[in-house]
């Protein structure tokens, strides 16, 4: 058994420590999960390739047990955002992250998806993935390099580490709520802003009928 | 010039000033504003004359169709470049058109690869071209407000028309745009949108558009369905939606569906200088950022007239090169993943890559993005030492054998292989006078038999000194095309050799003072380079300012996906992915 699991204050005698660990119930539970995060096939740019770099042979992604890139969100545990989200692929995005299962992450890969990068005045270009989906690790870098992209997947296990049974919302009484997924509209329109947007609206009729008065 | 003998060869460009100005009394003129060149044409008789061009002057390749908002004067311009498949320069023409009502007929029968580029011109523009099939948006989605290239509208964050920005800093910090929008976000409705009374855009007119039965009525009768491949698809080399319309398992009709990676390089640019611009085409196609420095470096250098030193030229020349070879590499190790040998084969494209981004990474300072080149020469010269060896040395080594070695490799394991050859032998076939009907270019182009290379049919840079041959192939099948690519990467390790042999060992390599703006001289330029993807043009517009007036990117993998419906029709629904992959597409170049 591996040693990081054992936990010092119990000692198990030496003829046994072959076959017996004793640990705590978080521990092991997140041992198994930073030891096997599934990220999805999904690439969305320039980052994407980097991505594909990182999973080759020389950098390789196999070493962290993430080499299984998934082709269906419903199998992954990770979303790597990588690369420029624009709003005409923003409610794609939406619902492949509804449609992970939980434990679910995210990790912004690169300026793009961490802010809007260089095309962030693009007016197809969303200012980061953040403005949707909740992120978990922010990976900076245009492309992030294979080992930044690394760095952050050692932090994601850092993350998961500190994650407990008794606190995880996946296992809590409520449940996850989906995204609502962005429409295309004159422009993207957030379902999250139909009440700002309606109340725009009217301040702008408002504002041209007293020009006209 | 005024004597000139019948019997000797006139220039190409004076051939068509005689036959077209001449002919067509009044409605061409030829284009007289300073720093321009070309034909003025009315837009009632462009498909006379674009007939004219290509039946009896020879120039049967349209290269690119793009737009430009002359605000001031009042009038969008369409703008057409039209080549010859034996070489030599272009031509350009050009429709002024009314900027209220702009209305221009099609080239799409004359010239079908016009296809996409008018849908794009309508996009960005607004202008509609009378009689075009489909004519709607393609980069962005159908509902959207406005026309972006124009220059009187506006993003959601904009703040001046140019940079460098004085609004960026205020009092010195850094300010956040989503600060000044309502939203917090990149978004702007039209006045008044009343989102209660409002439903989206559907599909079901593209859906409907689909052709959906097979011409001969004779085989069983299967139901029809469409399927939407994409635009997250493993197969579709990033964001790229194909509609697909089956008949069984065969496709009876497939409509490419873009603009998921629409990262507005175009509008960006026109408010960039024209240096910031460089790092911009690093991201167009991104698996080949040294070659598209390239093509805007040239284009630029064609306006201000400058010299580019003469161990730039060599540096530049092999920069291209490497990159070819890295692109073809990429290409096929994903060719052959669409073809089910998942990773493997990329696996071992991937490790001949890694080599040359350590080139591009220890003399640029990054393995992909690497704005290297400048206006008048290089940013950098060759580092001293590349991974602890000399690095004269260490491209020597590879480009004489490593890269040799890996090329081999690929070959002897993948031509032979029976399942390869089984799948691409005979699958997307590509006819030569529909491929140029088509403006495919680069290996697609070539794997057709069509031996058009722009490195020897109108040099640039230093081509002309090297020995190499254009590599043809004459099926124009997937196989062919995987063919050419090997064949390729032979010709560009050729004129790495030779570089490495002749480039002299020391010189400048920037001529000139290093400047952060330059002013470009007034007047249009189209520079182009031979992409390994195929032709790649940019044309810039300057009114002799710091900032491009406009700046257009003429992609070789969007232009070459107007052909992809043709070529995937009859065929099964997995040799589309196969065929898709063998056109080999960088998204960041195909919605721009």
């Amino acid at each position: 058994m591996n040693n990081e699991l054992s936990n010092p204050d119990i000692p198990v005698p030496s003829e046994l420590q072959s076959a017996v660990t004793i640990t705590s119930l978080d521990k092991i539970y997140n041992w198994g999960r930073r030891s096997s995060i599934w990220p999805m096939v999904f690439g969305l740019a320039c980052c994407a390739i980097e991505m594909i770099c990182t999973a080759a042979s020389r950098f390789d992604i196999a070493r962290f047990g993430m080499e299984v890139f998934r082709a269906t969100p419903r199998q992954a545990d990770l979303m790597i955002v990588s690369g420029t989200v624009t709003k005409k692929m923003v409610p794609q995005i939406v619902r492949l992250f509804n449609q992970m299962p939980e434990p679910k992450y995210v990790m912004a890969m690169g300026a793009c998806a961490s802010g809007g990068g260089p095309f962030k005045e693009g007016y197809n270009v969303v200012s980061g993935i953040d403005k949707f989906v909740p992120v978990d690790v922010y990976v900076p870098g245009c492309p992030p390099t294979p080992q930044a992209l690394l760095h952050g997947l050692i932090k994601l296990q850092e993350k998961i580490d500190g994650q407990s049974l008794k606190s995880v919302r996946w296992y809590g009484q409520e449940t996850s709520e989906a995204v609502p997924v962005p429409v295309l509209g004159p422009d993207l329109f957030d379902p999250r802003q139909h009440a700002l947007l309606a109340q725009q609206a009217g301040q702008v009729k408002e504002n041209s009928e007293s020009v006209e008065e | 010039m005024s004597d000139k003998d019948s019997s000797v060869v006139l220039p190409a460009n004076e051939v068509v000033s005689n036959s077209i100005v001449a002919r067509f009394d009044g409605e061409v003129n030829s284009d007289t504003r300073e720093g321009y060149e070309g034909y003025i044409v009315n837009a009632n008789m462009l498909p006379e004359v674009a007939s004219v061009l290509k039946d009896e002057l020879g120039y049967d390749y349209l290269s690119s169709v793009t737009g430009v908002d002359y605000i001031d004067e009042d009038h969008i311009e369409v703008v057409y470049h039209a080549d010859q498949t034996t070489g030599g320069k272009g031509i350009n023409i050009k429709v002024q058109l009314d900027r209220e009502n702009p209305v221009v007929p099609t080239l799409v029968p004359i010239y079908p690869g016009a296809d996409f580029q008018e849908r794009e011109v309508f996009d960005m523009y607004g202008v509609h071209f009378d009689g075009h099939p489909n004519l709607r948006r393609i980069l962005m989605w159908d509902g959207f407000h406005g026309y972006p290239l124009r220059k009187d509208w506006q993003e959601a964050y904009y703040e001046e028309d140019v940079k460098p920005f004085d609004s960026r800093w205020p009092g010195g910090d850094f300010k956040r745009s989503e600060a000044d929008n309502p939203y917090g976000k990149n978004v702007n409705y039209p006045p008044g949108f009343d989102i209660n009374n409002w439903a989206p855009e559907t599909d079901d007119s593209l859906y409907e558009s689909l052709q959906k039965t097979t011409s001969n009525g004779k085989s069983l009768h299967t139901d029809s369905i469409v399927v939407n491949i994409g635009p997250q698809h493993p197969s579709t080399h990033g964001v790229f939606r194909m509609v697909v319309a089956l008949d069984g398992e065969t496709i009876t009709d497939l409509q490419p569906v873009m603009g998921y990676l629409h990262r507005n390089h175009e509008k960006i640019g026109e408010r960039n200088t024209f240096l910031q611009n460089m790092p911009y085409t690093d991201r167009l196609d991104y698996l080949c950022s040294m070659s598209n420095n390239f093509g805007y470096a040239l284009a630029v250098e064609k306006l201000m007239g400058v010299d580019v030193p003469e161990r730039a030229q060599y540096i530049r020349v092999l920069m291209a090169e490497l990159t070819r070879i890295s692109n073809h590499m990429w290409a096929i190790g994903f060719l052959l993943n669409d073809l089910g040998a998942f990773q493997t084969p990329a696996l071992y494209a991937i490790r001949a890559r890694e080599l040359i981004l350590d080139v591009f990474e220890a003399t640029a300072g990054s393995r992909m993005m690497c704005n290297y080149m400048r206006f008048g020469g290089l940013a950098r010269d060759f580092p001293d030492k590349l991974r602890g060896e000399d690095t004269v040395q260490f491209i020597t080594d590879l480009v004489e054998n490593r890269l040799p070695k890996a090329i081999d490799e690929l070959d002897h394991f993948l031509t032979e292989n029976e399942i390869v050859r089984s799948r691409c032998i005979g699958v997307g076939v590509l006819p030569p006078e529909k491929a140029i009907a088509y403006s495919a270019g680069g290996p697609l182009l070539r794997a057709s038999g069509v031996s058009y290379d722009l490195r020897t049919a109108d040099s640039y840079g230093i081509y002309d000194r090297f020995d190499f041959d254009v590599c043809t192939r004459s099926n124009g099948d997937v196989y062919d095309r995987y063919l050419i690519r090997v064949d390729e990467m032979r010709e560009s390790t050729r004129i790495c050799q030779q570089v490495m042999r002749d480039i002299p060992g020391e010189g400048e390599i920037f001529s000139g003072k290093p400047q952060y703006n330059v002013r470009v001289p007034a007047g249009e330029s189209y520079g182009r380079v031979e992409n390994p993807k195929g032709e790649l043009g940019y044309y810039v517009v300057s009114t002799g300012k710091t900032n491009p007036y406009r700046y257009h990117v003429r992609a070789p993998s969007f232009v070459n996906l107007t052909v992809l419906g043709e070529l995937c029709k009859g065929h099964k629904v997995a040799d589309a992915v196969v065929i898709l992959g063998s056109i080999d597409i960088v998204l960041g170049e195909v919605d721009r």
